[in-house]
């Protein structure tokens, strides 16, 4: 349900909207919402009676208006920003990013608003981690049952194993609309405010909202979180049908299992898809423009995780060419693709297989958000930002009051990179200054078995001590001398601490084994909280677990004794930050 | 995963490989890692060239290693290579190992293809330095190469496998290499294989060429290449190509019972893998070795009760075996020694038993080191960490031929007596029968059941003689019959 008596300029859409609160059920409360009354035209000053606005939520928010209480305000002129406001934060994007954003918000007693002009959830949600997890559950079981080596070896003895590929398309869309619902309700019991519609920065802290085109909405916020998110970047030359050239966003429903798939990227997305693919009997062909594949992994890493998630399956790939055309398949012909050499641009071959993936990264999705109205210019679609999140206009100062967080910044494009770097954000607003360590955010890849990583690697670690100077060390440990991993049949693997020899700083922590994802965490929190070796490696881990491998790990680095008592927290922070 | 060596300028250094350590454990960067050396070496001093061209040897990668088998060329012809790259994966009569460069400059031609075996030092690639003497590097390769091994199918492999992504086009306008002159026809020149059918043709030596795809568009799937080689697909079949399963060639403890109504006895002869070739090796070698045995029969009522008292600790009957075997060399290390050269004695410091272990049918020897002094906990740990990596294909050179004495056990499969060849380069080896309840006659004139087992030990006559052994062996069975100093 919705009022709206809109003043009269026409130019300045701003301040006198009266706000429809959608029908939403707060407290057991229908608000009824109607609009402004304008009292000075010329002046452009609006009165809002806001209805209900002030009972929202038991939790008490501060810096609201009572039931039926008559507020006035200013409605901005150009650039000029209203004095007071809808909310203390308004959110552009309800993916993990807001959502965390909004939820710690809300803690901090901060009246908060969500936009989400697609569904609730985002990428990650609807069309990235939470499905992709789905499928590749499928996958991780698939690969046990087709081991019969492995099974044999536990003494299991089972038949052809078999899939229904519309069941697993259902597991992972079902799982999707609950994780979507799960995180719809957890922000409308906090009393966050959803908005549906594209959302936009009008002027400083005023955001518009609405349909694509029609978006007649506008509120003021005392603060503004740009948290828009990301899409498949598909290089030009690749004409993407959805059928047979697709991104993640269509593989994900796995609509069909073609017999011979081509992934162009092999980089985490890649990587798992091609778990995912040939665990349900496509072969897959890599296309990766970089020469190696698995570029951004620790090398190391990279090279024993090709031994064991590449070499032995049915996969072949294309290291240090370009896919510089790829055309669907049509009339009965495959699926082509030209590779072309990066450097000369001459073509090197030409494949036809029956489908082509295209996961080659994924590009800001922050057109039509109105930035160039304040004086924001994007970088390849990237919002610019300071450590601290805030935006940087043209001349590289920092716009008050605005912040973009996640994949539209492109500081680091994942899920809960996002997340801590909107409650990094609210912190500040809330009064607290607050400066994410990215170097203490953990990244998994989950295919069978995963791969994890914090920090920096090894080459980083070297270049970052040559400058700096100071020595860098690394130990390593192996999933072969696990018992917990032995037990499960699982010895491959290994993960591998990069330190600081005289401080024992955590400068980087690489595994890849079974269960990785979940035991990167202990090496990232430390790095979070600047623990360092000395502290850590006296934690008691239980046997037998998996956990041990860090344990071992923590306990096999070997520090310069006469360093250690002369290094101060001050030094450790340092590195860190 | 493989331990890495480095490839160096120097002749191959066998010795340096028993102290190679994994890669896994402790060391720091790749770059101080202590290496094993690969020879990349000059040879053709007629050439002019032979300042720049290196000729990459086929390492020794462990001290029994005569020859060895490229498993996978990391890196294409015309590749840049960087110093502390891996270049190739070799795989021994042991294990798998990756072989990384000393040096930068381009791998300029693949002198024994994948799949394919070479003796130990001789030439499996040349490196250029420069970009400009990879057409050199390959001329010279080319004249190397044909009186050494036909390799045809290699090249052509080569021909229709995806292009080397960095190799320059000068390269490939000045090439030498004897090339194969496929029909000029844009369509039929190329080959349409998949990644799995791309594997099979690898690993049945099937030429691609010479198939028609039954794929969609023509081309050539996994069933293709499976009945060319004439092979029946086999469902489910894992492609693991480079994993030897080689089938028991002595007398070993079985890691994992075989299941006999599972096994099918593959038709026609199949070639030994390097594993395979090496036990062979190895048994014909051991026929120049002198050698004599001595059994004797112990009572075990008393291990028997230890072992079930400390079972539960995680201690293994192999173990105590070993700790009893190592106490008793340690009292007479004659029967601890060998006889390298036919005239001296070679006292060995250590005491370290390798125990024969099956391994999917193949053979390996890891080794208990200092299995006098380390306690019987430890040692059973130290077991089953060695029988584990074992398993798969992990143990390190030092890891499995640094035994000064080897121990066979047969006993649970109820053998109650065997005899077991002496591996070349050891002194001793015992063969452990099963222990069984045996009616004997006791000191006092009466009869009593008692567990008895039969041990027989061969040993190498040039250096043990018969009483060094009925010495040895009767002081192994007052330890095993009073085993009380095996657990301190």
């Amino acid at each position: 349900m919705e009022a709206t008596l809109s003043c009269e300029n026409l130019t300045h859409t701003v301040g006198c909207v009266g706000k429809a609160r959608l029908g939403s059920v707060r407290g057991g409360c229908k608000k009824a919402a109607f609009g402004a009354y304008n009292v000075s035209w010329k002046a452009r000053i609006s009165v809002t009676r806001d209805l209900g606005v002030g009972s929202v939520s038991s939790r008490g928010v501060v810096g609201k208006v009572a039931n039926g209480e008559l507020r006035v305000r200013a409605a901005s002129g150009n650039g000029v920003a209203p004095k007071e406001f809808d909310y203390d934060v308004v959110i552009i994007g309800a993916g993990v990013g807001g959502h965390g954003a909004a939820l710690h918000a809300v803690e901090k007693g901060l009246k908060t608003a969500i936009i989400e002009g697609d569904v609730v959830g985002g990428t990650c949600v609807n069309r990235g981690c939470v499905p992709s997890k789905a499928l590749l559950a499928v996958s991780g079981r698939m690969r046990e049952l087709q081991d019969e080596h492995h099974l044999k070896a536990l003494g299991i003895q089972v038949g052809a194993a078999n899939y229904d590929r519309q069941s697993v398309a259902d597991h992972a869309n079902n799982l999707a609309t609950k994780i979507r619902g799960n995180l719809t309700n957890s922000m409308k019991a906090l009393g966050v405010d959803i908005l549906t519609g594209f959302g936009s920065v009008a002027a400083p802290q005023i955001v518009k909202y609405g349909r694509i085109g029609f978006s007649d909405k506008t509120i003021t916020a005392r603060n503004i979180i740009i948290a828009t998110g990301s899409v498949p970047f598909v290089p030009p030359g690749i004409e993407v049908d959805g059928k047979t050239v697709f991104t993640s966003d269509h593989a994900l429903k796995l609509e069909w299992i073609p017999d011979w798939i081509a992934i162009v990227g092999s980089g985490y997305i890649g990587l798992e898809f091609s778990d995912v693919y040939t665990a349900l009997g496509s072969e897959v062909t890599f296309v990766e423009a970089l020469d190696g594949l698995m570029p951004g992994f620790d090398p190391e890493i990279g090279k024993l995780a090709q031994r064991i998630l590449i070499n032995p399956r049915k996969i072949d790939y294309h290291v240090g060419v370009l896919a510089k055309k790829i055309t669907p398949a049509k009339d009965g012909k495959p699926v082509q693709i030209e590779l072309v050499d990066p450097k000369t641009k001459e073509t090197k071959d030409i494949l036809e297989v029956d489908a082509a993936l295209i996961a080659t990264g994924r590009s800001p999705f922050t057109k039509g958000l109105g930035l160039e109205k304040i004086n924001v210019i994007t970088q390849r679609g990237f919002v610019p930002v300071d450590e601290r999140m805030q935006v940087l206009d043209s001349e590289g100062k920092p716009v008050p009051h605005l912040y973009c967080i996640g994949d539209a910044n492109g500081k680091m494009m994942l899920a809960h990179a996002a997340s801590a770097q909107g409650i990094s954000v609210i912190e500040q607003i809330a009064g607290r200054d607050n400066i994410l360590n990215h170097n203490s955010v953990p990244a998994a890849c989950f295919t069978h078995p995963e791969i994890s990583m914090v920090g920096l690697t090894e080459p980083q670690a070297r270049a970052l001590g040559e400058k700096e100077g100071f020595k860098v060390s690394v130990a390593k440990t192996s999933f072969k001398a696990n018992t917990k991993a032995l037990a499960e049949n699982e010895g491959d693997g290994l993960a591998k601490l990069i330190y600081r020899p005289d401080s024992g700083e955590i400068l980087g922590v690489h595994i890849l084994g079974l269960h990785a994802a979940d035991l990167i965490h202990e090496a990232s929190n430390a790095i979070a909280m600047g623990n360092t070796i000395k502290d850590i490696k006296f934690a008691v881990h239980a046997h037998p677990t998996l956990s041990e491998v860090l344990d071992e790990l923590f306990k096999s680095a070997k520090l310069d004794e006469h360093h250690a008592a002369v290094e101060t927290p001050n030094q450790v922070k340092s590195v860190a930050a | 995963m493989a331990t890495s060596l480095h490839l160096s300028l120097a002749a191959s250094a066998p010795a340096s490989a028993l102290r190679s350590s994994s890669a896994f454990f402790g060391n720091a960067g790749s770059l101080s890692r202590p290496s094993v050396v690969l020879g990349i070496g000059r040879r053709n001093a007629n050439l002019v060239v032979e300042a720049k061209i290196r000729e990459i040897f086929m390492p020794a990668l462990s001290s029994t290693m005569t020859e060895g088998k490229i498993v996978t060329w990391n890196k294409t012809e015309g590749e840049k290579l960087t110093k502390g790259e891996s270049v190739v994966v070799v795989e021994s009569d042991k294990a798998d190992m990756d072989v990384e460069t000393f040096y930068d400059g381009f791998l300029a031609k693949i002198v024994i293809g994948e799949g394919e075996t070479a003796p130990v030092g001789a030439a499996i690639g040349l490196l250029a330095e420069t970009e400009e003497e990879i057409a050199e590097a390959k001329s010279k390769g080319a004249a190397q190469a044909a009186p050494a091994a036909p390799k045809p199918s290699a090249v052509e492999e080569k021909a229709v496998a995806p292009p080397a992504p960095t190799a320059a086009p000068a390269v490939a306008a000045v090439q030498v290499a004897p090339e194969p002159t496929a029909p000029e026809e844009p369509r039929s020149s190329r080959i349409v294989a998949t990644p799995y059918a791309k594997k099979l043709a690898k690993q049945y030596s099937v030429d691609l060429a010479t198939i028609a795809g039954s794929g969609p568009s023509g081309r050539i799937v996994a069933e293709d290449v499976e009945a060319a080689a004439g092979k029946t697909p086999v469902p489910a079949a894992a492609p693991v190509p480079s994993v030897a399963q080689p089938s028991a060639a002595v007398a070993a403890a079985p890691s994992a019972a075989p299941t006999p109504a599972a096994a099918l006895a593959p038709a026609g002869s199949v070639a030994f893998t390097s594993m395979q070739a090496g036990v062979a090796r190895n048994m014909v070698d051991s026929m120049s070795v002198p050698v004599f045995r001595v059994g004797y029969t112990i009572t075990t009522d008393a291990l028997d009760a230890l072992y079930k008292k400390i079972k539960s600790k995680g201690v293994t009957m192999t173990a105590l075996l070993a700790k009893a075997a190592a106490l008793a060399l340690a009292k007479h290390p004659v029967v601890n020694a060998c006889c390298k050269d036919g005239k001296s004695f070679t006292y060995n410091e250590d005491i370290n038993i390798a125990v024969a272990v099956a391994m999917d049918g193949g053979l390996l020897t890891p080794v208990l080191k200092n299995a006098d002094k380390v306690d019987i906990y430890s040692l059973s740990r130290s077991w089953k960490d060695l029988v584990d990596k074992a398993r798969a294909k992990q143990l390190s050179p030092a890891e499995y031929n640094s035994g000064t004495f080897v121990l066979s056990n047969l006993g649970m499969f109820g053998v109650d007596r065997f005899d077991a060849i002496l591996p070349p380069g050891m002194g001793a080896i015992m063969a452990v029968g099963a222990s069984v309840p045996t009616v004997v006659a006791t000191g006092n004139g009466l009869f009593g059941v008692k567990n008895r087992m039969t041990v027989n030990v061969t040993a190498d006559h040039r250096i043990i003689y018969g009483g060094d052994l009925a010495v040895f062996l009767q002081t192994f069975a007052a330890i095993i019959e009073d085993p009380t100093e095996l657990t301190m």
